[in-house]
């Protein structure tokens, strides 16, 4: 079969000099890219920063450790994947008139399955992987997670299916078939090149290390809670949490199933979604959203928890309703598996299997509004102070309602029937995703970010970012809903009507406020680390916050809590607070931690390794791939010394320098 | 207000002051249980596959034409029979003999390489009448689904492997146990799809 096409040899596969792109944006961007790149590198080999990284970070097992890596992860890929909305923001923009823009069809199509599978898989995900965690074990006061190796190991796969979709754009190319790759056009007949199998590869090595980390997760909530943390007092981003990774492990396996079969079909030939020999391609389309729908409540349940957090914090109160709170996330959790077909009402299942979709997804509208109306309730007659996560959380609240209600109009399915594949659904998800997760984010790592690094963001520029993020958005996508209730469908490139033009352009410009936003945003990331002095935090509590996370220094030591916090009431520490409990100041024991190793790294760099090899048919590397792939793993287990213990003396040494800080800190508010 | 006023018993009430090392690996059977479970939804993808695609035979064998019954009997009662060794070993290990361990570590290898040996031969002997996976959406899915157990069990195999040089270098020590807990997990699992596979795929296949 494939081995029968035309270039193909046996050493390089189908790599060959083609394989490089000649369209003269994608040649500027390898050189920008290549150019910063070899100076990324000299930089660190100037500084000697090699050891230091490999020591400190990618051998490290420490979750907090662990989350930033996944953060920094996402805000790289997002930076891509907007460079990718921008492109296609201006193509759309010029391309009226009989102009082509600047984009032609075949780079087009990559860029836009590549915003949404970046978007979606690679900044979506790690950031709120990330968040989980560097916040999960603190919160539910524990030393790391269950398993710290698994966790290294899950971060470096999801890194390398990265790398695999950014190796796609300067070797061969990517899918060009939307972000969920429907069969038959990612099928072997209409999409005989090596982008799907990008797209393949990098999903399948970055889901292992999505499922891994889901497990590592649910585990550690279940199992490592301190003592008197029972479920119905735990923080309800943690709750939110171990809904997210229950879903995680309920619905990547399936992902893993579906691209397994389609992988099948392209690599062996096989008939599960082709369109004789008795396949079928709707089953694909069915299969994949009984992953993807889930999927998109992994990303907001997190998110849910991140500004229940702040919205108590800010108001200085307890949750309001904080059971429903909690009952409300595992219905929408139990419900999220039920209305998958609604992404394909048109697909003619007929009227009574439409409306039980209909209806489901409707329903969830009502949890989802029963924690709208608790965050509501939490602000209401609170003394709230509108710091930088609070204004995202109000932001959030005006956003995500509109896109929450466009939601229940797209769930109806006679009106989908009309706005089914057209920008009023493109509008209604960026709508939910960037008011919800991405605003979310912002506000969670304006949040932490004091607990994660010891000092707080600056101000000034965050809420520039803010204000050009909130009008921006938008100013983006309030002409796709314009242009969606007129007919307009995605994924166009060029138009004939010329009084859409103007929509577009108002979109365009929306677009450029939120790069500024984003501009903003790495000048206060920047501006922040340079004047670390001036915002330090010593307290460690710089909110005057309510969970365990905030009770130990910031950053927290390698060990997180000196002494276990035991647990009495919701709201840990604002309870230990109000009891005005003192820091244990002496009688510190050993503290068993687990060992850094780089086995992860190896691991998932041979995997990205073999992923590559099968993307361009080189047999026998990816034989020889999978074979040190087995083997390392197999060496990996024979390694029995995994743990040690941070010796008393210095767990002492650290606590007294926190102490010594906090009485400075006391004599001078006195 | 300094820390040393405050009364300690308060300090006790909220910190466990006389901790302990925990016990290593406390969450491992409990995260393996979990992982199997989603190793079971990739099961339950390929069943609802063979499911929706096991009757389009497109012009193509069918069932009825191709599968032998006694054959795979034969295969089922290898693996059934490698569950019970298996469980001897475990037995074997609960008493702390690490010989009697081995020994039946090594019979149940030998029934899951029986199975192997009788699914290969099965494969080949389809392929060779022509129903190759090609052939139609029918055969694709069954020839995914027997063959992912299949794969499985050959990772079971390896795994199965790897332990019985770990115990023999290091005994029955708690993290060889644990593994083995583990491998016996997975062991009966993949048991207790392949009764889901003979029931749907091979006994429900003739009655079509």
């Amino acid at each position: 079969m494939t081995p029968a096409e035309p270039h193909w040899s046996f050493l390089l596969g189908r790599l060959g000099p083609d394989a490089i792109p000649t369209e003269p944006i994608v040649l500027a961007t390898f050189a920008v890219v290549a150019l910063g790149g070899v100076a990324l590198l000299a930089a660190l080999t100037w500084f000697r920063l090699w050891g230091y990284l490999w020591k400190e970070w990618f051998t490290s097992v420490d979750h907090k450790k662990i989350g930033i890596m996944y953060m920094v992860l996402g805000l790289v890929m997002f930076l891509r994947g907007f460079a990718d909305a921008l492109m296609m923001r201006i193509q759309q923009a010029i391309a009226f008139n009989g102009s082509e823009g600047y984009l032609n069809a075949h780079h087009y199509d990559q860029i836009f399955t590549a915003h949404g599978v970046i978007m979606i898989f690679f900044v979506a995900m790690p950031f709120v992987t990330g968040l989980m965690n560097y916040v999960v074990p603190l919160q539910i006061g524990a030393r790391d997670v269950s398993f710290p190796f698994l966790n290294n190991f899950s971060f470096w796969m999801t890194a390398s299916g990265a790398a695999l979709v950014m190796a796609s754009l300067f070797v061969g190319e990517f899918a060009q078939t939307g972000w969920l790759a429907y069969p038959p056009l990612s099928g072997l007949a209409y999409s005989p090149n090596v982008g799907v199998d990008y797209y393949i590869w990098s999903l399948q090595i970055a889901g292992v290390g999505t499922t891994l980390s889901g497990i590592n997760l649910i585990a550690t909530i279940v199992k490592m809670r301190a003592p008197g943390m029972t479920m119905m007092r735990m923080p309800v981003f943690t709750w939110t949490s171990l809904c997210t990774n229950v879903l995680i492990v309920a619905s990547f396996p399936v992902l893993t199933a579906v691209l397994v079969l389609l992988s099948l079909d392209r690599y062996v030939g096989t008939n599960f979604f082709t369109n004789d020999f008795g396949g079928s391609p709707m089953m694909y389309v069915n299969l994949i959203w009984i992953w993807g729908h889930p999927e998109v409540y992994i990303l907001i349940l997190p998110i849910f928890g991140v500004f229940s957090e702040i919205t108590s914090t800010f108001s200085g109160k307890r949750l309001f309703g904080y059971s429903s709170m909690v009952y409300a996330t595992v219905v929408i959790t139990i419900l999220s598996y039920l209305v998958w077909l609604h992404h394909f009402f048109t697909m003619g299942s007929g009227a009574s299997v439409n409306s039980f979709f209909g209806i489901t997804t409707m329903v969830i509208s009502i949890p989802t509004g029963a924690k709208m109306f608790n965050w509501l309730f939490t602000m209401y007659r609170a003394r709230i102070r509108f710091d930088l996560p609070m204004m995202w959380t109000v932001a959030f609240m005006l956003t995500f309602v509109i896109g929450g209600m466009t939601g229940v109009m797209l769930a109806v399915p006679p009106a989908d029937f009309v706005l089914h594949n057209s920008l009023f659904l493109i509008a209604h998800f960026h709508n939910v995703i960037i008011g919800g997760v991405v605003f979310g984010v912002f506000a969670a790592i304006n949040y932490w970010w004091p607990k994660a690094f010891g000092f707080r963001l600056e101000p000034f520029w965050g809420k520039v970012s803010f204000w050009c993020w909130v009008v921006g958005f938008w100013m983006a996508f309030t002409p796709l809903y314009v242009m969606g209730l007129m007919g307009v469908t995605r994924r166009m490139r060029v138009f004939d009507d010329p009084s859409l033009q103007i929509w577009f352009q108002i979109a365009a410009a929306g677009a450029f406020l939120i790069a500024l936003g984003i501009v903003a945003m790495l000048i206060q990331y920047t501006v922040s680390i340079l004047r670390r002095d001036e915002l330090r935090d010593e307290t460690g509590d710089p909110w005057n916050a309510r969970t365990l996370e905030w009770s130990t220094s910031s950053p927290p030591p390698a060990y997180n809590f000196a002494f276990t916090p035991i647990v009495h009431d919701l709201d840990a520490w604002e309870d230990m607070k109000r009891a005005g409990v003192a820091r244990p100041v002496d009688g510190f024991r050993p503290i068993h931690m687990p060992k850094n190793t780089g086995a992860g790294v190896i691991l998932a760099g041979i995997s990205a390794v073999c992923g590559f090899a099968l993307i361009w048919h080189i047999w026998w590397l990816a034989v020889a791939s999978f074979g040190a792939l087995l083997i390392t793993a197999i060496a990996h287990t024979f390694n029995y010394r995994r743990d040690f213990h941070i010796p008393a003396e210095t767990v002492a040494e650290t606590e007294a320098t926190r102490a010594r800080q906090l009485a400075a800190l006391e004599g001078a508010s006195a | 207000m300094s820390q040393s006023v405050l009364p300690p018993a308060l300090t006790g009430r909220y910190y466990d002051l006389h901790e302990h090392d925990h016990p290593e690996g406390g969450s491992t059977m409990l995260g393996f249980w979990i992982y199997l479970m989603s190793d079971c939804l990739i099961f339950a993808m390929l069943f609802a596959a063979f499911g929706v695609l096991g009757g389009n035979l497109a012009a193509g064998p069918g069932p009825k034409d191709l599968f032998d019954l006694p054959l795979v009997a034969l295969n089922t009662s290898m693996l059934l029979f490698s569950s019970i060794t298996y469980g001897f070993a475990m037995l074997a290990m609960q008493r702390g003999q690490k010989g009697q361990t081995q020994l039946w570590l090594l019979i149940t290898g030998l029934f899951g390489a029986a199975f192997l040996g009788i699914e290969l031969y099965e494969f080949s002997h389809l392929i060779h009448e022509g129903a190759t996976p090609q052939r139609s959406a029918f055969l694709s899915s069954f020839f995914t689904l027997v063959g992912t157990h299949g794969l499985h069990v050959t990772f079971g195999l390896v795994w199965l492997t790897v332990l019985m040089v770990q115990v023999g270098q290091r005994g029955l020590i708690a993290a060889n146990k644990r593994r083995l807990m583990c491998l016996s997990l997975f062991w009966h699992f993949l048991d207790v799809v392949w009764i889901g596979v003979f029931t749907f795929v091979y006994l429900m296949g003739m009655l079509r």
